[in-house]
Formats: C-alpha cells, sequence, structure tokens
C-alpha cells in the first residue's frame, strides 16, 4: 500500500475514534486492507515528524478535573516574556497570542478549581496584569477534527 | 529472517552512523560487505518487516513544514539548552546522540517560512550553530518486528 | 468478573493515558505492565471511563498546525442571556464548528459569553466561511468579533491527573 495514502486515510478516519480492544492498531488495518505492520510504521512516522501529537482519549475537562480559559491584556513589548512565563506552568495545555486588546489566550486545567485560581492569581502578582478567568459554562459542541480535503 | 538479518535491525534501530558512507560503516560492524548490507535491507523492506518511506519531505503533503536537525552544545549547556528547545512548540523531538552534534530534534512547523524563523530563533536563543539535515537524505525506516 | 483497578492504578493509568497509547501490537498490554495490573483490567477501565463521559474522545491526537491548518480562529459573540442556549446550539451544529462554549462574561472589560472555534487553511476562507454561517442564521447583527491567532506558544494535552510525586495540601 501507497503509505502516504496510508497516512492520509489514518488521519481521515482515525481523528474521531478509533477501536478501543486489545489490538487497536490491527483491526484498523483490516478495516483499511492492509497490514498491522504498515498501519503501525505508518504512526511512527507521523509521530516522530511531530504530526501526531499522541495516540489514545482527549479527556473531558468538566469530568477529569478543572479547567479555564485565562486572557491576558500584555503590552507588546513584554508579550513574549509574559507568554514564555505563563508557558512554563505544566498546567497550561493550550497558550496562544491573538488579534485583540487581550491578546494572550491560555487553557489551565488541573485536578481541581483552587489550584487554577492559585495559577491565576500567581500570574497576576508575577506579571502585574490581571487575567479574565472564563471557565466553561455549558458546551454545545466539542469536536474537534480536521478534515484533510485538497490542499494547496 | 536469520541471525543476520536480526542483527542488521538490531543495528538499525540505533540509528544509521553520521558518516559519509554509513553502509560501510555497518557492513564493518556487522563483519559483511556492503553489498550483502543493502541486499538484505532491499530483501527485508520486500518482505515487509522493514517499511520505507519517502524523504522526510513528503510528509509535507498535507500542508506543513518539517526538519530534522542538529545541534554540537558543549556539554556543560546540554540541560540549558535542551529545556530551552522544549519550550518551543515547533520542537516535536529532541534527544542526545553520542557524536560531536549531540543534540537532534525535529522541527514540525506550519510552513517554510515559520520552519526558517524557528531555525533562526534557535540559533539567536543559543548562540549555536543549526545543523539543518537535507530533506533529500533523511528518511524514516520503520520497523516492527520483535527481535 | 474481572477485579476493577485500585484507586492509585487509577491514577496512574490516567498519567499514562495522557501521554497516550504506545505503537505496539498490544498497547494496553503495556499500559497494564505499567501500573502493575492485567491488560483485561485496564481494558474493563477504559470502557468503563468512556461510557461515563471521561473522554471526549479516542483516536489519534493531531498537530494541526504542523498539517497546514494555521488559521485559527477564535469567534466570540454577545447573546442575549435569555437566548444563549438555543443560539448555542444551533450554531454549534453549523458546518466546522469545533467548539462552542457560554462562559461567563466579565463586565465591564469583557462582554462577550459565546464561544466558538474555528481552523482552517487560510484566514481569509476561515473569515468567508464564518460570515456566511452568521448570515445564515441571522446573527450577524449580535456583536461578535473574530479573534485570529498570530502565534503558538504552547499546544498540548491536558495535564489532570496529579503526578504521584506531588502532594495536594489541604485547608
Amino acid at each position: 500500500m501507497d503509505l502516504d495514502l496510508l497516512s492520509q486515510q489514518l488521519i481521515e478516519r482515525y481523528q474521531h475514534g478509533m477501536p478501543l480492544c486489545a489490538e487497536p492498531y490491527r483491526e484498523m488495518a483490516q478495516v483499511l486492507g492492509c497490514r498491522e505492520a504498515e498501519v503501525m510504521a505508518c504512526l511512527q512516522r507521523l509521530e516522530l515528524a511531530g504530526a501526531l501529537s499522541r495516540i489514545g482519549p482527549v479527556f473531558e475537562h468538566t469530568r477529569a478535573g478543572a479547567s479555564t480559559l485565562a486572557a491576558l491584556a500584555v503590552p507588546l513589548e513584554r508579550l513574549e516574556q509574559v507568554a514564555h512565563r505563563v508557558s512554563q506552568y505544566p498546567e497550561v495545555n493550550h497558550n496562544y497570542a491573538r488579534e485583540h486588546h487581550y491578546n494572550l489566550w491560555f487553557v489551565l486545567t488541573g485536578p481541581h478549581r483552587q489550584h487554577l485560581e492559585q495559577i491565576l492569581d500567581e500570574l497576576e502578582k508575577d506579571t502585574g496584569l490581571r487575567p479574565l478567568d472564563l471557565p466553561m459554562l455549558t458546551a454545545y459542541r466539542i469536536d474537534l477534527g480536521f478534515s484533510l480535503g485538497a490542499h494547496p | 529472517m536469520d541471525d543476520f538479518d536480526r542483527r542488521l535491525i538490531n543495528r538499525l534501530q540505533r540509528g544509521l552512523p553520521l558518516v559519509r558512507q554509513p553502509w560501510q560503516h555497518v557492513a564493518e560492524e556487522l563483519q559483511s560487505r556492503p553489498c550483502e548490507v543493502l541486499d538484505r535491507l532491499h530483501d527485508l523492506l520486500e518482505d515487509g518487516v522493514l517499511t520505507r518511506f519517502g524523504p522526510m519531505f513528503d510528509i509535507e503533503q498535507f500542508g506543513g513544514a518539517f526538519t530534522l536537525a542538529a545541534l554540537a552544545v558543549p556539554e556543560a549547556r546540554f540541560e540549558t539548552v535542551a529545556a530551552q528547545l522544549n519550550a518551543l512548540v515547533q520542537v516535536a523531538h529532541n534527544y542526545r546522540r553520542e557524536h560531536q552534534w549531540n543534540m537532534w530534534f525535529v522541527l514540525a512547523c506550519a510552513s517554510a517560512t515559520e520552519l526558517a524563523a524557528t531555525l533562526s530563533r534557535i540559533e539567536a536563543l543559543t548562540g549555536l550553530t543549526v545543523l539543518n539535515l537535507p530533506k533529500e537524505h533523511t528518511y524514516h525506516v520503520g520497523l516492527y518486528f520483535p527481535v | 468478573m474481572i477485579t476493577p483497578l485500585n484507586h492509585e492504578q487509577m491514577l496512574d493509568l490516567r498519567q499514562c493515558l495522557e501521554r497516550g497509547l504506545p505503537v505496539v501490537p498490544r498497547p494496553y498490554d503495556a499500559l497494564a505492565e505499567r501500573i502493575g495490573a492485567h491488560h483485561d483490567q485496564v481494558l474493563q477501565q477504559m470502557q468503563q471511563w468512556q461510557e461515563q463521559g471521561l473522554f471526549r474522545r479516542v483516536g489519534l491526537v493531531l498537530n494541526h498546525r504542523a498539517l497546514g491548518f494555521v488559521a485559527n480562529a477564535m469567534l466570540v459573540l454577545d447573546v442575549p442571556d435569555a437566548l444563549v442556549d438555543e443560539i448555542g446550539a444551533r450554531l454549534g451544529r453549523a458546518p466546522r464548528i469545533n467548539l462552542c462554549y457560554q462562559r461567563p462574561r466579565r463586565l465591564p472589560l469583557w462582554r462577550y459569553n459565546l464561544f466558538c472555534m474555528v481552523h482552517g487553511r487560510e484566514r481569509e476562507e476561515v473569515a468567508a466561511h464564518i460570515q456566511a454561517v452568521l448570515e445564515q442564521q441571522q446573527l450577524s447583527d449580535l456583536p461578535h468579533h473574530l479573534l485570529f491567532s498570530t502565534r503558538a506558544y504552547k499546544q498540548c494535552g491536558g495535564r489532570f491527573a496529579p503526578p504521584p510525586s506531588q502532594v495536594w495540601a489541604h485547608g
């Protein structure tokens, strides 16, 4: 099987869900009409290249612990340094600059809410900037899949 | 699969030596000749024991930009430089090798522009020169065979 | 009857899962060995957690930026409180809306209470798509804003399980 085609098919098919069984890669291979070793080699290659972050569950944060979206309005000349400071926390799993007065947006996850508040307090003391704390109240759609389709 | 195949596969798992003629080197280690090593490799690929992918840039079919690169880091600074690289979101993997170029890392970026910027940033951060492996000669050979 | 995992094994398993499954023929055997359990126990726990909704999904977690999805837009809207559930549900069902959450306002600094994420390959295309969705759902008149990301500093999975070495203080 063409390995690049297999990479494409694996990504298309198994982002949203993969078999939950003792030999998942074997089952995936059966569905795609190739060998288990090819599926595994493909996944390993995608992982080695950094295109595949990991395989397995994405935790539902409201059940797994506590989570919040936070934002800071950072003077431009300090953005790099503050972003780096924020990223240092292992509890920060996403950290992005965005186009707005509130220009640094990050997601905090942890075992409970008080833990997150402690971090936000610490950041406020350290940076002199007050974060927006925007925990999720209701989820209407939680599906983070990317369809590859045609590309330039 | 015979003993030589097993030794060859085990040797491959440790990565190819960073020399001009890696197959000569591997053949010597295995007490064989380059042509035999390459013949066996060919057979293992044919039989599906090893899986050969195209050059690294083939993974860019989906639209990103990737490279394998290395640094020669003075020993005293190794941990510090590793931490500096790991703080960059584009660094997908970072590992040590016993060689003059002792820190190897993979960059996975959104574009060629971001890739170039990241390489510059690493040089600026560390004060070290980055060895950017030519994509045409960087392959991944996947192997899934318990040996 | 398969013995359930004990509390410590459950915590260990969650930590392992946050790092991901190994690419080996029997990945749950590898995890079971790591936590000192049998693979049947691990699979049973996985099924249970999936049924309980602990997992949003179980699949390949991609580095979307490295796969070309560089246009990352956060659409925020100021929706009247009485309508937010209805509009949130509707918007959440629109094509290519990856996430749709209600969050609290933080007046006077932050007025928006509905957040949607849309990812794509190109900025203009994503902006046009969002515009089209808003028009189609007659939401264009609601105060809203589109915050594209300009730089990614960190992107990895959530870490919920406390590492075993750390002690959480109480009180």
